[in-house]
């Protein structure tokens, strides 16, 4: 069975089916068949961890279809023991993001739900694409999605968002695109990712490489300065836009650093690490302390997701094993953590209609149950032990003070600047007494909002408490990555 | 003589005067038939077309005055089609502006013979007359509605302008007769290669036929008749204009300075360069600015024919055809995906249209998601297909332009490759404000979206072929690249 196409075509067909035939006047055929769609495709992505043989690097799942004559392109799948889990991560958010969706959504739902089960369809095409200009057209395409999504169903600020997310990280992959260009001349005339990942290069080729890669990576990632829009984006964006932005698609610029920018050009990478580090540990401090000043929910978590990501770049450019497994950990447990934070501001927003911290207060009188929930994922949110937040978090900072203790200083003093945004906000929104009107007539979650919240809580428990399966899968993949970043590719010359 | 090789031509001929005929007994009201005989005789030639290509057939007629090859045959086919596409879109929008007159098909009908003429021609004088006949027919066109002040205004510029084009071209093809002491375009070729002529006259003759074609294309700085034009003419005569004229100058910039003055390529690449380079640069900027959308897409060509041109800059490289015939046959993809494009984009702005309405402002398309989710999106995909987005055809035909002149490692041409990329980002954003209006504004006008039956499948079959071609873009650029190396290859 072709799993990955299944897992890349089903949400995609259903989308396109919903779009085309869905009308408001069945609001909730929509709703239901989008839900059945997105379980369905995730189901689908289920055997691929079930079946995985975690004893090898190589690809697994792989199809290969000739597609494109003329740039001898394939349409080639595989996944390794990294990109199953964001395979599985996006099918899985997408299941979340329409049930968030149910009641809130009421105009255009065959659109919004349509928009989110194509984007999720491109989201798991770019983790499992292996051919270079496949991978481009995912890693594009996902664009359109997002900047409709962020435009039609977002705030009052919605166009000026749309337009800087779209052209910000159209910038960056347009650098990409000539970078795969020139990859694919060198290399004689192929797309395919793996034979890149043997191509020699000398040092000036892989400089210019790694600063096309960056740019297109370092955009979406976001890594400052390059972040201004991804503040605009989630505040704009509605609830679902937020949730999947911050759970998968930052994850497409870690993903393909580690895709691209390591194994292609591993000196480079090596040459230009401090710069890389620097960056991160800026990402980790300054926007933390950014975090810290906001006033609006949405920014603030925005925010703390550059943070967080600075450690998935920081865990990349220390090259040891631990910070990289870490890093990928990191990457997945942001995925639940974050999107879970999204979902919690939407629900109070759903409410009150106001984002503002100020405009809340003691909620945790009158929405116990919410609170309880919504205080657990803070505490992920900081890092805190026995939550997924800390596994990754804590694997970094170990594997980095190997390498440079003041570097592993510098990045662990993000514990304090994430308690300290995080837990601040805590406090302000939901423990003392009651602020003011909206918040004393607040009802507390219903089953739908405790369902979905619930599900993720669950699974933030359970990576935090015993993540060895995903360590586990990933070792071998995380061994290979390693071992092409360490060999120069630098042709010798006589 | 070889009479194969000129039957679909011929045929034409006939059809037309066929057509001219049988409207002197049609009333106004009745006016189907003609638009019937018409399309039939269309459909038969591009039947005829496709059978040719098929066949591979490279005939020479007329004391090798004409050439049938598959790279005209192809052209040929896609232009017919282009033409049976845009009279299916003009119809309703024709009949409500009193233009729908036997007149629009016979006139149409012969600016495609002038584009088949053009395809076949082996023979600068045969270019000549094909590009006179096409360019007298679009002329009469255009000013169609002569009551209409814009319309006459914008015929009345593309006339002058048209004309002068046509002086330059015929300047610089009678000094490259003079140079060479022939007018066909294998003996020019051959009479360049001895290189026993005098350079400065061939030079001068190029400059003057560049300047021709880069007029009859719209490039910059010979542009400046394609805004106004695009924007006065009514928009059935802008389609006409827009459409399957491309193909055309496509053909006569491959057949003149490809396979006639192939030994001058270090001279003429130089000026496409800058040629390409202003007219992204021009293009790009003065589209931000539009709001009128017709003129918007006016602006929006000419930044597309500037990155076509870009195809035609590598060269053959001693001797190896392999880069060349990379690079000529992705500009032709280039080309004959944005006339797919273009048809659509005009297709729904006819669509659009109503009586004493047209939607020629960008406003007009507010808050279409709301008033037709479905054309939205059909509009949405054509848009995202200009700018270059993936998963549309537009995508692939940027990257195999870019593909074939990073290939050339000149590290020249490297560097105009990113020219060519931020420049087509500056693209993305008056593109993406069509998208937004439709989809983020809401609907000030509420009429529902109207027009013919035949034209809302068209153009909904338009943009599943955009799409279609973008996810599965194989098929079509192989066939440009057979077109072009059996071109080499005789």
């Amino acid at each position: 069975m072709p799993l990955l196409s299944l897992a890349i075509w089903l949400p995609i067909a259903s989308g396109v089916l919903l779009l085309a035939f869905g009308r408001d006047e069945r609001a909730d055929a929509v709703r239901w068949s989008a839900l059945a769609a997105s379980l369905v495709s995730f189901l689908v992505t289920i055997p691929l961890v079930t079946g995985f043989n975690t004893s090898t690097a190589a690809l697994q799942f792989v199809e290969r279809h000739f597609w494109i004559e003329r740039f001898a392109a394939y349409y080639l799948l595989g996944v390794d023991g990294i990109s199953v889990w964001f395979v599985l991560l996006t099918a899985f958010i997408t299941v979340i993001v329409v049930i968030s969706a149910w009641q809130v959504i009421t105009e255009r739902v065959n659109q919004y739900m349509g928009a989110f089960l194509v984007l999720s369809g491109l989201l798991v095409g770019v983790f499992c694409a292996m051919d270079g200009l496949l991978f481009y057209v995912f890693f594009e395409a996902t664009l359109i999605p997002m900047y409709l999504i962020i435009g039609v169903w977002g705030g009052p600020r919605r166009v000026y968002a749309a337009f800087k997310f779209f052209l910000y990280t159209l910038a960056g992959s347009l650098l990409m695109l000539v970078a795969l260009i020139y990859l694919y001349y060198k290399s004689g005339g192929s797309f395919d990712i793996l034979t890149w990942q043997r191509l020699p290069l000398s040092l000036h080729a892989q400089g210019l490489l790694f600063f096309a890669f960056f740019f297109a990576f370092a955009v979406k990632v976001p890594m400052w300065p390059v972040h201004t829009w991804l503040p605009d984006a989630h505040v704009e964006a509605p609830t679902g836009g937020s949730v999947v932005l911050a759970a998968i698609m930052l994850k497409l610029g870690a993903y393909g650093f580690i895709r691209f920018s390591l194994p292609i050009t591993p000196d480079a990478s090596h040459e230009w690490a401090w710069f890389m580090v620097a960056l991160s540990l800026v990402a980790v401090v300054y926007i933390g302390f950014v975090a810290l000043m906001q006033t609006d929910m949405k920014k603030l978590v925005a925010y703390s997701s550059i943070a967080h990501m600075g450690f998935v770049t920081l865990g990349f450019f220390m090259f040891n094993e631990l910070t990289t497994s870490g890093a990928i950990v990191q990457m997945v447990s942001h995925g639940f953590v974050s999107g879970a934070m999204f979902l919690c501001i939407g629900v109070l927003y759903d409410r009150v209609h106001s984002r503002e911290i100020a405009a809340y207060g003691g909620v945790v009188n009158t929405m116990p149950k919410f609170a309880a929930l919504a205080v657990f994922f803070a505490m992920a949110n900081c890092g805190l032990p026995g939550t997924a937040g800390f596994v990754g978090e804590w694997m970094v900072i170990l594997g980095t003070v190997k390498v440079n203790f003041w570097i592993a200083l510098i990045a662990a003093s993000t514990m304090i600047w994430g308690a300290a945004y995080t837990l601040w906000m805590v406090k302000r929104v939901y423990f003392g007494a009651v602020a003011n009107e909206h918040v004393r007539v607040l009802k507390d979650v219903d089953r739908r909002e405790f369902a979905m919240l619930g599900v993720l809580a669950v699974a933030v428990l359970a990576m935090g408490l015993y993540p060895k399966p995903f360590t586990d899968v990933m070792h071998v993949s995380v061994t290979e990555l390693l071992s092409h970043v360490g060999v120069s590719k630098i042709p010798v010359t006589p | 003589m070889n009479w194969l090789a000129v039957v679909p031509e011929i045929a034409l001929l006939v059809m037309t005067c066929v057509v001219a005929l049988v409207d002197l007994w049609v009333k106004d009201k009745e006016r189907l038939v003609t638009y019937c005989v018409a399309q039939g005789s269309l459909s038969v030639i591009a039947v005829a077309q496709l059978w040719f290509f098929y066949k591979g057939f490279t005939l020479y007629a007329m004391q090798r005055m004409v050439v049938a090859d598959p790279m005209g045959h192809l052209l040929g086919l896609f232009a017919t089609l282009a033409m049976m596409a845009t009279l299916v879109y003009a119809r309703s929008y024709a009949a409500s502006r009193e233009m729908l007159k036997g007149e629009l098909f016979t006139l149409s009908m012969f600016s495609l013979l002038g584009i088949l003429v053009m395809l076949a021609a082996n023979n600068f004088l045969v270019v000549y007359l094909g590009l006179e006949l096409m360019s007298l027919s679009l002329y009469a066109i255009v000013a169609m509605r002569r009551d209409n002040g814009p319309a006459t205004e914008a015929a009345m510029k593309y006339f002058v302008l048209g004309a002068l084009a046509s002086g330059f071209l015929l300047y610089g093809l009678s000094m490259m007769y003079g140079a060479t002491g022939t007018l066909e375009i294998p003996e020019v070729f051959k009479a360049i290669g001895t290189g026993q002529i005098n350079r400065a006259v061939l030079i001068l003759g190029t400059v003057f036929v560049v300047s021709g074609l880069a007029f009859k294309l719209g490039a910059v700085p010979f542009h400046m008749w394609v805004p106004d034009v695009y924007e006065g003419a009514p928009t059935a005569a802008t389609l006409l204009v827009g459409g399957a004229p491309k193909l055309a100058a496509f053909a006569i910039t491959i057949r003149l300075l490809v396979e006639g003055m192939l030994g001058l390529a270090v001279d003429w690449q130089q000026m496409l360069v800058l040629l390409s380079v202003a007219s992204m640069l021009l293009g790009n900027l003065a589209a931000i600015a539009q709001s009128n959308i017709k003129r918007m897409l006016a602006y929006s060509t000419i930044a597309q024919i500037g990155f076509m041109l870009l195809g035609l800059c590598p060269g053959v490289v001693s001797g190896n055809t392999v880069s060349a015939s990379n690079a000529y046959s992705s500009a032709m993809f280039y080309v004959v995906t944005d006339v797919l494009t273009t048809l659509g984009t005009f297709g729904m702005i006819m669509l659009l249209s109503r009586d004493g309405h047209e939607a020629e402002l960008i406003d007009d398309f507010r808050g279409l998601a709301k008033r037709s989710p479905w054309f939205a999106g059909v509009m949405a995909v054509f848009m995202f297909s200009l700018a270059g987005i993936p998963p549309t055809v537009g995508f692939y035909a940027k990257l195999a332009v870019l593909q074939a002149i990073v290939s050339t490692n000149v590290p020249g041409f490297i560097w105009l490759a990113g020219v060519a990329v931020v420049l087509s980002l500056l693209g993305a954003f008056y593109y993406l404000r069509v998208v937004k209006v439709m989809y983020f504004e809401d609907a000030v006008d509420l009429h529902p979206v109207a027009g013919s039956k035949d034209a809302r499948l068209l153009v909904s079959l338009n943009g599943a072929a955009v799409l279609l071609l973008g996810i599965l873009p194989g098929g079509l650029m192989a066939l440009c690249r057979d077109a072009i190396v059996q071109m080499f290859a005789t």
